[in-house]
This record gives C-alpha cells, structure tokens and sequence, in this order.
C-alpha cells in the first residue's frame, strides 16, 4: 500500500497460498501493520489509536446502553434512570459512554493541532486532512445526538437551540428546521430520528477512518521534522523508519494504557465533572434554564456563533450589502460553519515550503496563540453574552478567521524557515545525543 | 509540545466546562459528609436518619419517583422492613383486584403498594430522587471549574445548606409566598422545612437543624447514586490494573526501542 519500499507479505504453507490466491486478506493485514513509519515519531502521535479505540469503546458500550434504553419523550428520562439503578453494571456503562464522548473530543483536538503544528494537513496528505474534517464534523453530530437522548433539560434545549440555527438560513431556513426536527418543535419525532441516527453515525466514522488510515499509509506518515522518508532504496527508507509492529504498538499502548488509566479515575470518581447538573432534571419544554451551555467541546465554535452581533461593524456591512438577507443569526451560523471550514482549507492556504512549525520561528509564536485562542474561547462559550465576553469573543473569533486566512498565506512569503535536516535518520540522531543517549548505555539491562 | 499540549489541555478542560459555567449567585456551605473523596463511604446510620427526615417531612410536598423502594435494602435494612415500609404507599391499581370496587366511580379497584416511591408535586415541588446531582453547589472561580475539580460537584452540600440558610424574610409574589434564602441567591417558593426536633431519632442523635438537614441531605446523595461505591470501587480496579499494564508496557517499550534507539542489543 505504501510508497515506501518495504518487505511485502508472503504466503508460505499450503493454506496460506490457497487463501491468497482467492482473497490476500492476510497480506494486506500483513502490510498494514509492519508499515514502515518514521523513528522519529514524538508522543503526539499516539492520538489516532487514541481514536480508534474511543470509537470501539463509545460503539461498545452504546450497543449495550441501546439494549435497554427507550427513545421516548414519556420513556427516555425514566430509562435512563433504569440503566443507572437496575441494569447490572448499566451505571457504570453509562458513565464510560458520557465520559468516552470527552475523552474522544480531548483526542481529536489534540490530534488535530498535532497537525497544524507539524503541517500534517499540506502536500500531499490534503485527503487524509480532508477526511479527518469529515470525520469531526460527524463526531460532532454524532455527539449532539447522543446528548439529546437522556431527554435532560439540557438534551431539550440544547437541541432547540442548535437546531435553530438551521432557522436562520434565509428562505428555507424554516422548512429545514421542521424537516430536520419531525415537527415545529423538538419532540418525540427529533428524539426518535435523533437516535437512529445516533446510532448509524459511528459506523459511517469507523468506514471514514479506514479511507483515512489508508490515505495516510499512501503517503506515509508525517514526522516532527516534516522531511519525507527517502524512498529511492529500501536500505535508505529502513534507516528512517522502524515497522509499525512492534515498535509504535508498544508505544501506542503504552500511552493507551496510561490516558485510560486517568479516564477509569475520572468515571470512577467524578463521572459528573464534565456534564451539567441541569441535565439530570427531565425535560420541561415550559422551563428554560437560566443558562443554556452547549457540551464543553462545542463551547469554541459556540463562542464563534454568538460573537457576531448585530452591533458589529461587518455584520452591519453584510447586512446591508444583502439588503439584510443575511442578518447577523445568519452571520454567525456562517462564521461557526466557517470556521470549520477555513481549517478544511489549511492545506491550500498554506503557502510555505517547510512543513514542521519546528523550523518555522514566527509560525511557532502564531500557532501558540491559536491553541491559546481555542481555549479563551472555549472559556468565552460558557460565559454569559454580555460584556466583556462579547468584545472578548469577537477578538478570539477574529484571530481564528485570521490565523487561516492571513498568517497561514502571508507567512510561507515572509518568514525565513531555519535549516531543515536532510533525513529523519540525522533528525534521530541527532535528537540521542542531545539527549545524552549515546553516551551513557541504559543499566538495568534484564538478565536474559 | 506533548507536554505543553496536554498542561494546557488539562487547565483548558477545567477552565471551561459546562458544569462550571452556569454559576449561582447563592453560596454553598461546604458540610463535611463520609462519602466525599475516591475513599468515601456511606454513613448507614445517617442514610436511615435521612429517609426518616424524608418520610416524615419532605414527602408531603416532594416526590421520589426514580427510587425503587426495594433498594432500601442498601441502606441496612431487612426485606421485611422494606416490605413494610412500603407498604405505607398504597396506591389504586385499576388493572387488578376486582373484588374492590371503587364507591364513588364503581371503577374495579384495589389497593397494592408501589415498587417506586410515589411521585409527589403538591405546590409545585420538584421529585427529589435526582436533586442531588442535579444541582452543584460549587462552581468557578471565574468559570474555571476548580472549585468542583476539589470539591466534588457540592449537590449534597447544596441542600444541607439550602435547608440551614434560610434568612427569616418572606414577600409575597404574584399570590404566592417567598422565602429569602442564602444558599439559594434569593427568594424562592419553599417555606423552611426545617425547625429543629421535627424527627425522632430511634438512634438517639439529637436532631438540630443542622443534623436533619445533613441526614437527609445524605440520604438524597444515596437517592441520587445509589451505585456510587460500586462505581468507585470500579474505578479503583481499572486504575489499578491500568497502571500495572502501563508499567508493563513502558517497560516492553524502553526494551524494544533499545537496540534503534541505541545500537545496543536487547
Ligand atoms: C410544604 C411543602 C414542602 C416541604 C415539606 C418541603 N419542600 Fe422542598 N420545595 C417545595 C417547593 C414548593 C419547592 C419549589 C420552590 C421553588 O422552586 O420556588 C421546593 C424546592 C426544593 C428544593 C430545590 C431548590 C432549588 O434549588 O430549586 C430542594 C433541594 C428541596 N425542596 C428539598 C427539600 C427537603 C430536603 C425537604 C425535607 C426536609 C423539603 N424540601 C420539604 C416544597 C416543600
């Protein structure tokens, strides 16, 4: 599957031949694992499997949770209760699902500045990049759904809020919120198609993470230098890599077992830390809540949504221009939106020549600010809409926009890169002796 | 970067998530209760002091609607005296007994207890089964979440407090009457409960204010979680053998890292 030349599976007993000849099912496992991956690989890299195992989890556990809930404006709440009180072990189950929705949101957000740090998303891994957009915007879905199902006051209006947004689309925003809805309103037939979709979801981000995976093992992997594997020879291609197998799955898993380790204690010991209280008193279509806060991982595109106020100069200029077809409901709907969206683009608004931000000294000083960014306004999403947050979130939104649309552009013209190492090798190489590596040999070598 | 990266992700998650945002403007008296922390465990004691204060007091407004009346078994007593308790919940079953009839209705009825403690609204009274999760005492500071990341969420302590911080003020509002309350942040609908010596306690506790306002406020804490010692139990042993495999693992890693790493045979 890889550009990289490597050492391809070969059946050797009978059955194994007869089995290859009809379906090379083995190779491709065979080829998959032992892919040739760059040694140089820090512990950023660990997020994909990360991933991977917080969809089987999620997956996991919902078809159990599925088993015994009920999707039911009368039910659900009252079902819910049930998997918590009466459903052995259902307590515990449910708790790893909420939690696991956090854990995944932790990951792909680590996963995905991974990227923009070391330009994992420029040339030529634009459709891995692309894909792993899909799939965020699907786990994003797929999140919302899901907290609708409890049927809390905050599942209800949350998913009136959200699905609001679609309201201010000019024209047909209306139609699309009933048909989206079941209804005018949210009620059972949301809470119905919410779930059904809810559940077919994952399965679609389990097919896109196998294209996305297989994308990746096209071009292979990146690396914190950003320099590609040589591929003229496979002698040159073994001195910058090591075989998937055994090396990063040990490291994988080690750093697996370590992230589950903290995620045990978090639902063993406060399950409810990341949740909001409201959630555990039933829905009431005739009580809203004084605040109505979205889950903590949609607060920075949330922060976005509610920055565009009509008092704002460039809303005030859309507005007008549009002749007020686009009002400032649907600015922000576009900003949220765009904001996605701009990120999507990374790789073609990129103009620079060097991949990793290690040898990009100005990129390193905006991207800091970008991750500081995501978290202000993740803060300012959860703060009231009132000043100072208003003016706060309109300057975080803006940074966002102009991080993508501005540095990203200006910067491959102006910054002048720092030398890059020819090969990954002289990279790792060089990073043991800064390390002390070569000098002192590890002790405690086990007896053999 | 990994390590940047991760700080900055831990103090971002408990900067901002959305427990900690919605903050009241009423303050949380932070009682002390024996199943607070990874090690905590229930005060069985206090647990039937607490149903005690509920059955007697907080019934007549407040239902309990989620809480299987069987489950009282948790909290030390004997399938004959769960029986027997509810018993004292007769509710009409239309569907069964035909040998009762209904005086008024001629409906076919009869009187059987309830699995569920019964739901209750008289005045507007919220079911009180999830109260304790329900709310959070703790919150911030400035949206930080830190507070309940040492605390805990504070639902417990919340109405231990809310039941202790009454300021004696009423108004009356659009034909009904208020109740300043500290913990609370204002005024609201439920007249103190409240006065002291309302229960007697087969156990002998003096019961203040402060002490029914505890017991049942623990009781609620049960009501809401009854798994909660399960689930800690739980955690502790997947912690437990995480990190055993963790160890195991950085090891195995450390070892076959070596000779690339190195040069060296392993
Ligand atoms: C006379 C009826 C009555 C009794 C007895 C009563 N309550 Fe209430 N309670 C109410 C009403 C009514 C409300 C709703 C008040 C409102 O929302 O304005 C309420 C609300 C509450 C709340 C929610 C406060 C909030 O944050 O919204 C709690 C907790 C509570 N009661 C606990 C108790 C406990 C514990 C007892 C027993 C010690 C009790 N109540 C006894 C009538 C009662």
């Amino acid at each position: 599957m890889s550009g990289i030349p490597h050492d391809h599976y070969e059946p050797k007993s009978g059955g194994e031949k007869w089995l290859h000849k009809r379906l090379p099912i083995v190779g491709l496992l065979y080829d998959t694992i032992m892919i040739p991956t760059p040694k140089n690989l820090n512990w950023m890299w660990i997020w994909g499997i990360v991933l991977t195992f917080c969809l089987v989890l999620q997956i996991i556990t919902g078809i159990v949770l599925v088993m015994h809930y009920t999707p039911d404006t009368n039910l659900a709440f009252a079902s819910v209760e049930h998997i918590m009180r009466n459903v052995n072990g259902g307590h515990f189950i449910r708790y790893l699902h909420m939690n696991g929705a956090s854990l995944f949101f932790i990951a792909v957000y680590a996963h995905i500045f991974r990227s923009l740090y070391y330009g994992s998303y420029k040339a030529p891994r634009e459709v891995t990049w692309i894909i792993g957009i899909l799939i965020y915007l699907l786990m994003m879905g797929t999140a919302f759904m899901g907290y609708v199902l409890p049927w809390g006051q905050m599942s209800f209006w949350g998913a009136t809020v959200i699905t609001g947004l679609f309201g201010a689309i000019p024209f047909i925003g209306e139609p699309i919120q009933t048909w989206l809805l079941g209804g005018p309103a949210v009620d059972n037939a949301t809470l119905t198609r919410f779930f059904s979709l809810h559940y077919l979801f994952p399965f679609i981000i389990a097919g896109l993470t196998m294209v996305h995976i297989w994308a990746f093992h096209t071009t292979g992997n990146n690396n914190p230098t950003g320099v590609e594997v040589r591929r003229t020879s496979k002698a040159e291609a073994e001195k910058d890599t090591v075989p998937f197998w055994p090396y990063y799955v040990i490291k994988d898993l080690f750093a697996l077992a370590v992230i589950f380790a903290v995620f045990f204690a978090i639902v063993g010991f406060m399950p409810n830390y990341l949740g909001h209280p409201d959630n555990y008193i039933e829905a009431n279509p005739l009580a809203t809540p004084a605040h109505i806060v979205p889950e903590w991982y949609f607060l920075p595109f949330y922060a976005i949504l509610r920055a565009f106020t009509s008092e704002v100069w460039i809303v005030q200029f859309f507005s007008f221009i549009t002749g007020g077809i686009i009002d400032a409901k649907f600015f922000g709907v576009l900003a949220m939106f765009g904001a996605i969206a701009v990120m999507a683009l990374a790789p073609w608004l990129d103009t620079s020549s060097v991949r990793s931000a290690r040898y990009r000294p100005q990129l390193k000083w905006w991207f800091w600010l970008l991750v500081i960014d995501f978290f202000a306004l993740m803060w300012l999403g959860a703060m009231p809409a009132e000043e100072p947050y208003a003016t706060f979130s309109l300057i975080a939104s803006a940074y966002w926009f102009a991080y993508f649309l501005v540095i990203l552009p200006l910067l491959g013209v102006i910054e002048k890169p720092l030398p890059v190492p020819a090969t990954i090798e002289e990279d790792f190489e060089a990073h043991k002796s800064a390390t002390g590596g070569t000098k002192t040999l590890p002790d405690a070598t086990p007896a053999e | 970067m990994f390590k940047k990266l991760t700080l900055a992700g831990l103090l971002g998650l408990g900067l901002t998530s959305g427990a900690f945002a919605a903050g009241g403007e009423g303050h949380t008296e932070d009682y002390a209760f024996s199943f607070e922390g990874p090690f905590g465990t229930w005060d069985e004691a206090q647990l039937q002091r607490g149903l005690q204060v509920y059955t007697e007091i907080c019934s007549a407004c407040h239902g309990m609607q989620y809480v299987p009346i069987r489950t009282l078994e948790q909290l030390g007593y004997s399938e004959e005296q769960v029986i027997a308790y509810a018993e004292s919940f007769p509710v009409i079953d239309p569907a069964s007994n035909p040998e009762l009839v209904d005086p008024d209705t001629g409906d076919v009825a009869t009187l059987k207890p309830t699995d569920h403690f019964p739901a209750n609204n008289a005045l507007n009274a919220p079911d009180l089964s999830l109260m304790a999760k329900a709310r959070a005492g703790f919150h911030g500071p400035y949206g930080l979440g830190l507070n309940q990341l040492f605390n805990g969420m504070g639902g417990a302590e919340y109405i231990a407090s809310l039941l202790t911080h009454y300021t004696g003020d009423d108004k009356t509002e659009a034909g009904a009457v208020l109740y300043e309350n500290t913990t609370y942040g204002g005024y609201f609908g439920m007249a103190p409960p409240l006065y002291g010596d309302d229960v007697v306690y087969a156990d002998g506790t003096p019961a203040t204010v402060e002490q029914e306002a505890k017991d049942v406020a623990a009781f609620l804490m049960w009501a809401a979680e009854p798994k909660m010692m399960e689930r800690q139990q739980a955690g502790f042993v997947g912690v437990f053998f995480l990190v055993v495999l963790s160890v195991l693992l950085y090891l195995v890693n450390k070892r076959i890292w070596r000779p690339i790493k190195y040069g060296t045979k392993a």
